[in-house]
């Protein structure tokens, strides 16, 4: 159901918990999981809560409460854009109508090529540097004017 | 002790107690909807909020902890202002469907609405409407009445054992639903409807037949499992409309098993029987009560002269009432017959002449609670004894060890401490080695009658692990389950479970398979004489002191009995081809005999079709007449009638008692069923010195050369009986039909026997015993003991088959 | 960042890559504090007496006394007891523990270590805010560093200390930062808070007495161990010991973290952040994070950054998140923006905070798109009302105050939206 190196990983997160809370490790597993398949399906989630040892419905409890989990099928790249205050004070809302403009989608739509999913997120936890978005959950992206957003289209659908 | 005040009265509550426990106390109601006696404190509703002196804003009474010297005000205006604003928030998202929502006049919503609710809304949005979600056919949801309070949620982590209610997304968006394409198929799971606070859960069989006022309340006992639980049926009509728990503390406690709560579609089933039936020149004809006996009373006469009463048999189900089970006896007795019984799973009757008093549980079912180490022999416990099972989880749950000998391994949700997942015929040894590694561990000699056996045993690690267990965690207790009774060696696992239980001095029971297990004993539905009655003289003179025949010679499914039985037979609440340990014999014993009373609730199809019946009499189930059934703890439970009987439907013992006026029996006058119990119990019902599990001096055979080792070892059939086919009744509820749990038999083994064998999954193949075969599909459980096929009985696609422990073949098709 | 009384980001070379790696902190006189405490034996009771002294507060939002929050660990008991880091920063505005752990992170670790002597503790984790992956990599690595030089593990530096530590990563929830919805979520559940009482000191993680402390807390323990809490105090003024992180966001020309001594006039931090963008007029400002009562610019002016200060003008320093807002900025759209915030972030719980928080955004949101009434400010009021105060967390809290204050404070401007059905700035 998933690969050796994403059991690989989910084995080393499940070190860090004791050994009767094999549950404490199914937000790193569903992560992993995700990075592997692109998204939650159903199986997944049952996989997951089997290897876990857990109840399938206490992993899709999980799985819907944590909004980086995509329970849908999204495009190769997910832009998640912070319009929150802060961000927005400083930019966001214009960012996201370059967006908007640039791949002709809203929020949680996804371009016909399948490449992009634009996201709107909460806070990130890096105001200072807004506008801020994420690429795929992980990789942060800081001050992205214009020019900035057109370089990372550009990168990404290289 | 911690006492406070609330609302200027003083109360006080045991350490870490609540404001809820000590408003309880005083009777002081707190609104409430997520606060539950039996569930944990999830204070989210914050329905409950009261105002505390010095606390800056109202606390929840469910979750504040009482402390000394506090003072509580649940009327005061910071607390109703804060119950009000909840209230509000409730509201807001609720729909206003009350008029057509069958939670309507007992919802607790809308109760509490009357009280704290406004007039009209401050709230303008749009309403949220969630979609509604298959739960099976049980549980009908109406989601976007949910108010979030997660007592399903919890009552499935909490007391059903498994968590397949759950509440997923957040905020706003969150929703009760199970996980994607599951349903909830908990044998508890009908509790959850009680449990909902609003018309969010509600019953599915139920639903829109009936508005809730237009019900009466009467009391009752389920007719289920030995448990004894107490029920209130809701009629419309004469009609039962809906079963609900009758909250009683030392026995369901306020929950119901799923069989005891939607079994009643059963009684407004399409086969009732209700008018008396002759089988003439091979054609059923309907007739009425009056030429129907008389011809029943003319073919036993004609049999007796015929052949001799003890050509006359008579086998009750352990789900008829103490008295209809007594007048049953009587009626054959009076006749001179001797057989009679009730056991008609039993497979092994060697134990009958050291009987010591009627087999019950060893203990009130409350105190099951308290053990802190349990032994369970052969028993699926939580389809055998839903409630028991939970009982057992709760234990568990505070620490006590349970330990397992069975062979099925089905999740029994709830920690099991030690398991031996055994064969059918190790059981025994298993047994015997928990026997001697207890006498190892207490330094005890084995007991004499088990010593020869126990000569070539040695304690497994698991064995001994299990000993240490009992011995070590006060109280503790051994209990024989249904399947054991079953057991071809049942006798030899009881006298086992007996040593052990008194080497290491603790509780040792048998768990009730029917609701009057104990009382068919009680009444006399044994074929031999039954001493430990300790009757009253009058009761002795019933007796004729000799030994009749048992189920098993009676329906032929002996193998010493093959081709013999009786020549005519009464069958009270029975379906031999179902509730047999040999349905295969039995039917054809049956078959062969010349005249079959069946006294039944119901037409079966099989005892019209099968051809082996020759009269059926149309009988009360329990909602049509008075009774009592003896619970598996000794408790006496008498009911009335809850509805008038259906048709032409008369109660059993009724009908029994004009048969022996015809037949010009004695000791038939009865007027009421009162009256029979009377003959019966003795004065206060307290049958407490006729309860003894026990075995008086009897040797444990050979522990590897029991019977069903004869010959060549084969397959063995371990032949369970499904939740819902234990019973006529439960077999007609159509809705529990529709559950998982009533999933058509499969053979299931082991997938190292299906390799060995060349079988794949759902391949169809023919599974035969004696003369008879089936053919059903294979399905793999690497759980199961090799060289087992599990292959269900008491269901029709299994019925041809043989005896349910006994070898079976397989066959490819 | 070259002002004197810097703490926790003093002499940190931003643009160095390796300034964070164990190495660099030894030279900055890192695991001093510990190898102190582990080489002279001082007792566990010493240390907390010693943060205790400091007046070290939370810098989580909440500003409790640490070292009373560490005494109230049983100190008898028998079994595992935690230590939890909350660094799931989320509380809009805030973001000073990332830069922490990114050019920082063994001392938050060294922090952790002392805790956990202190307290007797021998596992812990740093539970880390979801959306910043790179910093929770970081944090890996660091403690893969701090393991392999035997700062962590088994009898740590050769004494009969130890102590375990692990990273969990978030995966969005603001809802984690409470330390009870954060315990949940550690244990594989969705975050939801626990009612109080039991306490986290005494029900836990996994049921067990656990103590958890903000980022910031931790990482300001080993100076205090090194220097001494009477130090620490004096850098601040008193009952609000230490220097403190800002993190300043919105219309200034420089946004950033700012470490100051608490007490530091708002005035001066604001200039230090490059003062407002383009010169504009400071309109009002948040002073700790989304979750605090906006004041009014001029109010603002007149305050000192630190707890008692803040509290006094009619807000809190809660996570210490400055948030500015010039005269551009529509109050109605920045409450519409945070309104919505909290009902995304609503965990679902408690009634008053699910279904309240929905029905303060639909109000906002349509007093922002012209179909506003004049009696929906009292009814938002009334609905803060209805929610703060009664729920487990204080999510329910943070959705009403930003109402309350934002009506209190620019009334005029919601009626203006109400009436004209447009905005006024």
């Amino acid at each position: 159901m998933l690969s050796a190196e994403s059991l690989k990983k989910i084995d080393y997160e499940l070190t860090k918990y004791p050994a009767d809370q094999k549950q404490s490790a199914v937000m790193s597993a569903l992560a992993i999981a995700q990075d592997e398949k692109g998204w939650l399906t159903t199986e997944t989630m049952d996989f997951v809560a089997e290897y876990l040892d857990m109840p399938s419905i206490a992993v899709y409890e999980v799985a819907t409460f944590y909004t980086m989990y995509n329970l849908q099928p999204i495009g190769k790249y997910k832009i998640t854009v912070c319009t929150n205050l802060p961000c927005a004070l400083s930019g966001a809302n214009e960012a996201v109508a370059h967006f908007r403009e640039k791949l002709g989608i809203g929020f949680n739509e996804t371009t016909t090529d399948g490449k992009f999913t634009l996201k709107e997120g909460e806070c990130m936890g890096a105001c200072g540097d807004a506008p801020v978005l994420l690429v795929n959950n992980k990789r942060m992206c800081s001050f992205m004017s214009n020019d900035k957003i057109d370089q990372l289209l550009e990168d990404l659908s290289k | 002790m911690i006492n406070f005040e609330i609302d200027g009265k003083p109360v006080s509550v045991p350490k870490n107690g609540t404001v809820m426990d000590g408003a309880n106390q005083l009777g002081i109601y707190i609104p409430h909807f997520c606060y539950h006696k039996k569930l944990s404190i999830a204070a989210n509703c914050r329905m409950c909020l009261v105002q505390v002196e010095k606390a800056p804003k109202p606390l929840p009474a469910c979750a504040t902890p009482a402390m000394e010297g506090m003072k509580v005000f649940t009327h005061s205006g910071q607390a109703v202002t804060a119950q009000k604003g909840v209230m509000e928030f409730l509201l807001i998202n609720h729909p206003l469907d009350c008029p057509i929502c069958d939670q309507g006049g007992e919802c607790q919503l809308q109760d509490l609405a009357v009280g704290y609710g406004a007039s009209s809304s401050r709230y303008t949005e749009a309403k949220r409407v969630v979609a509604n979600k298959n739960l099976g056919p049980l549980i009908s949801t109406d989601m976007t009445r949910c108010i979030h309070c997660t007592r399903c949620v919890r009552f499935g982590q909490e007391i059903a054992g498994i968590m397949e209610l759950g509440m997923v997304g957040r905020g706003e968006h969150s929703e009760i639903l199970a996980f994607v394409g599951k349903t909830v198929d908990s044998e508890l799971s009908g509790n959850v409807i009680d449990l909902c606070p609003v018309g969010a859960l509600v019953s599915k069989p139920f639903r829109y037949s009936a508005r809730t006022w237009e019900l009466s309340r009467r009391k009752s006992i389920s007719p289920h499992c030995g448990l004894g639980s107490n029920l209130i049926v809701q009629i419309k009509q004469n009609r039962v409309m809906r079963v609900l728990p009758r909250e009683n503390e030392e026995i369901n406690e306020c929950w119901l098993s799923d069989k005891d709560r939607f079994s009643y579609e059963g009684l407004n089933s399409e086969e009732r029987l209700t008018k008396p039936m002759i089988k003439q020149g091979g054609v059923w004809q309907e007739c009425d009560w009056q030429t129907a006996l008389e011809f029943v009373a003319n073919g036993l006469k004609d049999v007796k002269e015929k052949y001799g009463a003890e050509s006359i048999g008579a086998l009750g189900s352990a789900h008829s009432t103490l008295e209809e089970l007594y007048l049953l006896q009587k009626l054959v007795r009076g006749l001179g017959s001797e057989s009679v019984d009730h056991r008609v799973r039993q497979s092994d009757f060697r134990a009958d002449s050291q009987m010591q008093g009627a087999p019950w549980l060893g203990m009130p079912i409350a105190e099951i609670s308290q053990l802190k180490s349990l032994l369970v022999i052969g028993s699926t416990l939580r389809k055998d004894h839903p409630l028991l099972a939970h009982r057992i989880r709760q234990a568990v749950k505070h620490g006590a060890e349970l330990n397992v000998i069975n062979p099925i391994d089905d999740d029994l949700l709830t920690k099991v401490r030690n398991r031996a997942i055994v064969a059918p015929d190790k059981m025994i040894s298993m047994l015997a080695e928990v026997l001697k590694a207890i006498a190892e561990l207490k330094g005890v000699e084995i007991p004499d009658d088990a010593k020869n056996a126990l000569s070539t045993v040695s304690a497994s690690d698991t064995a001994r692990a299990m000993a240490i267990s009992l011995s070590d965690n006060k109280p503790a207790a051994i209990f024989i389950g249904n399947l054991a009774q079953h057991h071809p060696r049942y006798t030899d696992i009881c006298k086992l479970a007996q040593h052990i239980a008194q080497i290491s001095d603790i509780r040792f029971g048998v768990l009730g398979e029917a609701a009057n297990s104990v009382g068919a004993y009680i009444a006399g539905a044994v074929p031999f004489d039954n001493r430990f009655g300790n009757r009253n003289a009058d009761i002795a003179g019933d007796r004729h002191g000799g030994q009749g025949a048992n189920a098993s010679q009676m329906l032929g499914m002996d193998d010493a009995a093959s081709g013999t039985g009786c020549k005519a037979y009464i069958l009270l609440n029975l379906e031999p081809e179902l509730d047999c340990y040999n349905t295969q014999r039995a039917v054809r014993t049956l078959a062969a005999a010349d005249l079959v009373v069946m006294m039944s609730a119901y037409k079966s199809h099989a005892a019209i079709q099968d051809n082996y019946a020759d009269v059926l009499l149309p009988i009360a189930p329990f909602t049509e007449t008075s009774g009592t059934f003896i619970s598996t703890e000794g408790r006496v439970q008498g009911f009335n009638g809850v509805v008038a009987p259906l048709g032409e439907t008369r109660p059993a013992w009724k009908v029994l008692r004009v048969l022996g006026n015809i037949l010009q029996l004695d000791g038939f006058d009865y007027e009421t069923s009162e009256q029979v119990r009377a003959d019966v119990l003795p004065a206060g019902n307290d049958v407490s010195a006729w309860l003894n599990s026990s075995l008086g001096s009897l040797a444990v055979n050979p522990i590897e050369a029991g019977k069903e080792n004869k010959g060549s070892v084969g397959l063995q059939r371990i032949g369970e009986v499904p939740i819902y086919q234990a019973d006529l009744i439960v077999r007609r509820a159509e809705s529990l039909q529709r559950t998982r749990d009533a999933a058509a038999p499969l053979a299931w083994m082991p997938g190292s026997l299906m390799a060995q064998l060349g079988l794949q999954t759902e391949e169809v193949i023919r599974l035969k015993q004696g003369e008879g075969e089936v053919q059903l599909p294979v399905a793999q459980d690497d759980k199961l003991p090799a060289n087992c096929i599990r292959v269900a009985s008491a269901h029709p696609s299994t019925a041809a088959l043989g005896g349910m422990f006994d070898q079976i073949t397989v066959e490819k098709s | 960042m070259n002002q004197p009384a810097q703490i926790l980001l003093d002499g940190l070379n931003p643009s160095d890559p390796n300034d964070w790696r164990l190495k660099n902190y030894e030279q900055r006189e890192g695991y001093a504090a510990l190898r102190k405490i582990l080489s002279e034996k001082i007792p566990p009771e010493k240390v907390i007496e010693e943060v205790k002294k400091s007046a070290l507060r939370g810098r989580g939002g909440a500003g409790f006394p640490t070292g009373l929050k560490w005494s109230f660990m049983p100190k008898q008991y028998e079994g595992d007891k935690y230590l939890v880091c909350n660094s799931d920063e989320g509380e809009p505005g805030t973001f000073k523990d990332r830069d922490i752990m990114r050019y920082n992170p063994h001392m938050l670790i060294e922090g952790m270590l002392i805790g956990a002597y202190a307290m007797g503790i021998k596992a812990g984790y740093n539970y880390v805010h979801g959306e910043i992956w790179d910093v929770y990599e970081r944090m890996e690595e660091a403690v893969d560093e701090a393991r392999a030089a035997g700062y962590l593990g088994d009898n740590i530096l050769d004494s009969d200390f130890s102590f375990q530590l692990y990273n969990h990563h978030g995966y969005g929830a603001y809802i984690c930062g409470e330390e009870t919805a954060l315990l949940e979520s550690l244990e594989g559940k969705k975050g939801q808070p626990r009612f109080k009482p039991p306490f986290p000191a005494s029900f836990g993680l996994y049921g067990k007495p656990t103590t958890i402390n903000n980022t910031e807390t931790f990482a300001s323990v080993p100076w205090i161990i090194r220097h001494g809490g009477d130090k620490f105090l004096q850098l601040g003024k008193p009952n609000n010991g230490g220097t403190k992180i800002f993190s300043v966001s919105g219309h200034v020309n420089k946004p950033g973290n700012y470490e100051v001594p608490l007490g530091t006039p708002f005035a001066a931090l604001l200039e230090m952040a490059g003062g407002m963008r383009g010169g504009r007029k400071l309109k009002g400002c948040i002073p700790g994070g989304s979750s605090m009562p906006v004041l009014p610019g001029d109010v603002m002016m007149q305050t000192d950054m630190d707890y008692d200060s803040i509290a006094k003008a009619g807000s809190f320093l809660g996570s210490g998140a400055v948030i500015i807002m010039d005269d551009t900025t529509c109050m109605v759209r920045a409450l519409e923006r945070l309104s919505y915030f909290y009902y995304e972030e609503s965990c679902g719980q408690c009634t008053p905070c699910r279904e309240g928080t929905g029905w303060l955004y639909r109000i906002v949101h349509r007093i922002e798109t012209g179909k506003g009434r004049m009696e929906d400010l009292d009814l938002l009021n009334n609905l803060a009302d209805n929610i703060q105060g009664r729920t487990i967390c204080a999510l329910g809290d943070a959705a009403a105050m930003p109402v309350r204050a934002m009506i209190q404070h620019f009334r005029d401007e919601f009626a203006y939206h109400v009436e004209h059905k447009k905005c006024l700035v």
